[in-house]
């Protein structure tokens, strides 16, 4: 093709130097007028963002460098700020942490709870429950008559979601009816089931015909 | 004399994917710290809480110090 716009003499127009003609080297295959370096990129592809407005990226708005249009910048934009995410979580971890710690303080600055009085021992026949709440009034706890010297008491909060436990006498076992947690009568200790800790043991103590609790003691084991 | 050229996108994508990696492994250790702490705390043994308070304490460092790593290569870029 041969057809040239010919443009009159003296024009100071732009075109002027635009060849239309698209068998010219580096134009092949090109169907436009415009020169084949018109679109050379002026950066490295990967790091061409375009924004709607055409500025370039360091003049945008903080919000649109963090919205940006470009897959691979959004993904790293999601990543970086996942990650912010996860350091705030980590966070959150050692705030926990030190909470428990404080936990640990008030518990030990509180101390020993008091003597309380539990029931008399005409109360609690041989193989009975008796239902008490030591130390505070939200404390559940259990007391059982195994024998006719033997008493033990426990709390009634499941170690595993704090349902209330009901004592079996006849079978030797204490039974969440929630998630069907046994511990056994006689130690507390988690026998069958999903908990893992043993039920408080509530220290009792025999003065004359009158029962007391004396204390609690928690346990890993 | 060395030029120093900040790193290119890719490259700072791999770097990234880098430290989550070792992010999530710090945050999943905190988080059995945790756990554990409160298992031994709700069975009146005391003697972990502050270890394991400190050994959180050092994760959490760690995990800042590459947060600022990762706001350092964003200031370089630009």
């Amino acid at each position: 093709m041969t057809d040239d716009i010919r443009l009159e003499a003296g024009t100071n127009d732009a075109r002027a130097s635009i060849d239309v003609r698209i068998d010219t080297p580096g134009r092949e295959g090109l169907t436009g007028t415009a020169p084949a370096d018109l679109f050379k990129p002026l950066q490295e592809a990967e790091h061409i963002t375009i924004a709607p407005d055409w500025q370039p990226m360091d003049r945008q708005p903080a919000w649109r460098t963090d919205f940006p249009i470009d897959w691979p910048q959004d993904h790293y934009v999601e990543r970086r700020d996942f990650m912010k995410f996860m350091v705030l979580t980590s966070l959150a971890l050692t705030v926990g942490q030190f909470w428990i710690a404080y936990r640990n303080w008030w518990r030990r600055w509180r101390g020993e709870p008091e003597i309380q009085r539990v029931a008399t021992l005409a109360e609690v026949p041989v193989g009975s429950v008796r239902t008490f709440t030591y130390p505070g009034p939200q404390d559940d706890c259990v007391l059982v008559r195994t024998g006719e010297h033997a008493f033990v008491a426990y709390s009634q909060k499941c170690t595993h979601l704090s349902c209330a436990v009901r004592p079996r006498v006849a079978e030797g076992v204490i039974h969440c009816p929630c998630h069907e947690g046994y511990f056994d009568l006689g130690s507390g200790r988690p026998v069958a089931g999903p908990p893992r800790r043993p039920l408080p043991l509530v220290r009792l103590q025999i003065r004359g015909d009158q029962i007391y609790a004396i204390g609690v003691e928690e346990r890993t084991v | 004399m060395s030029v120093s050229r900040p790193f290119t996108r890719q490259q700072r994508t791999t770097v990234i994917h880098g430290m989550l990696a070792f992010v999530l492994i710090l945050v999943l250790l905190q988080l059995w710290l945790l756990t554990a702490t409160m298992n031994s705390y709700l069975g009146g043994d005391d003697s972990v809480i502050w270890p394991a308070a400190g050994a959180s304490v050092l994760c959490l460092l760690l995990n800042v110090g590459l947060l600022r790593y990762l706001y350092h290569l964003d200031r370089a870029r630009r």
